[in-house]
């Protein structure tokens, strides 16, 4: 199967099953890219979610672009931003006739109860991976050896400036990258 | 013509500025949109907003691209959409397109390396925040249900490995049952 082919059915299938926006996407693509083909390494997929929280669009776009540039270039970039979004345009356009000829989403309403606590837990899922790739290091083995006490810290500190304080995001991100470069960069 | 012309522009121009300026995906760009479309253009009504918002919680995909075709499609039809689209998509097409050019030579640098392992604790930070924030969503509905298809997901998807595809199918037949039983029954609202 030609790449291209591969990867707009891949993030086909990355749109057409993210329900709930935002990080609902995480561990689909974790699921198509990292493990069915193996285009992204664990550490590279927790860098593009990192590259997505800093910079502006969708976590699904983005990732969609930064894959498929990196499997095939800039036509794969595009290739894979166009798979992402065809099943939005199919389904919103077609809710949107249901919605404002019957005004009615009963059954969408019920389908959508269930869906979301589905993705709260995938969306945990993907997260420990990300966690156990922070804590424990790209080898996967979890081992108390391989314990990187540094990630625990910084992530505990992260963790409880968000829970009490609220802030924006991508303020706790750049303090966790400026105290990275810091620690791992000049003290250790 | 010149009017649709200049529409379309409008479509395109507004949606660029918003998606190119917006930073943390489709919570942050739906109070954006509403701001430029409904309060300092006037296209679009309080009320028509908040269903156009509603259907792009409930469509997949995301958010921002959703509420995008929909407002589109609602000022100016199929081409409409496809203006909004662009707009939407357009700006980090070109930034992450930047980023992946240079992704190499940056990952490849002691600094950036340091800076990505720091990030990387903090984005996991960032997943376990909104994740406890869903989930207590999920549990302060007091219902024993959705409880159970959230612990049943996370065992599924963690566990025995059962793809996304596979649970998002699962859960919501079991929610298109609980919801077709419901209307039988001629029951309460589903929630």
């Amino acid at each position: 199967m030609s790449v291209y082919l591969e990867l707009f059915l891949s993030f086909f299938q990355i749109g057409l099953f993210s329900i709930g926006g935002g990080y609902a996407a995480l561990p689909l693509i974790e699921e198509q890219v990292v493990r069915l083909h193996g285009w992204l390494t664990m550490t590279e997929f927790a860098d593009i979610i990192t590259i997505a929280e800093m910079t502006p669009g969708p976590i699904a776009i983005n990732s969609a672009t930064f894959v498929g540039n990196r499997v095939a270039g800039p036509v794969g970039g595009i290739v894979s931003t166009i798979g992402c979004i065809v099943p939005s345009c199919i389904i919103v356009l077609a809710l949107a006739y249901v919605y404002f000829k019957y005004r009615e989403l009963r059954m969408v309403k019920g389908v959508l109860a269930m869906l979301r606590p589905a993705v709260v837990a995938m969306i945990a899922s993907a997260g420990l991976s990300i966690l156990i790739l922070a804590f424990f290091g790209a080898e996967g083995s979890i081992g108390f050896s391989q314990i990187n006490w540094v990630s625990i810290g910084l992530f505990s500190v992260c963790f409880a400036v968000l829970r009490i304080k609220k802030p924006n995001p991508i303020v706790v991100m750049a303090g966790a990258g400026a105290a990275g470069i810091l620690l791992y960069g000049f003290l250790l | 013509m010149e009017r649709n012309r200049h529409l379309f522009w409008a479509l395109f121009r507004s949606t660029f500025l918003i998606s190119a300026f917006t930073f943390g995906g489709g919570y942050v760009i739906i109070p954006l949109m509403r701001k430029r479309f409904v309060e300092e253009l006037g296209w679009i009504s309080e009320q028509e907003m908040l269903d156009m918002i509603a259907i792009a919680q409930s469509s997949p995909g995301p958010i921002a691209v959703n509420a995008s075709i929909l407002i589109g499609y609602r000022l100016a039809g199929i081409a409409g959409a496809f203006c909004t689209i662009l707009g939407t998509v357009l700006p980090p097409l070109a930034i992450i397109t930047a980023v992946s050019v240079f992704y190499e030579a940056f990952r490849s640098s002691r600094i950036a390396g340091a800076l990505m392992l720091g990030m990387q604790a903090g984005v996991a930070a960032v997943i376990l925040d909104v994740v406890l924030n869903m989930a207590a969503g999920v549990v302060k509905l007091r219902k024993a249900l959705p409880i159970l298809v959230m612990l049943g997901a996370f065992a599924a998807v963690r566990f025995l490995q059962i793809s996304a595809p596979g649970i998002i199918l699962t859960c919501g037949a079991i929610g298109a049952a609980v919801a077709w039983r419901r209307q039988k029954l001629g029951g309460e609202q589903p929630e």
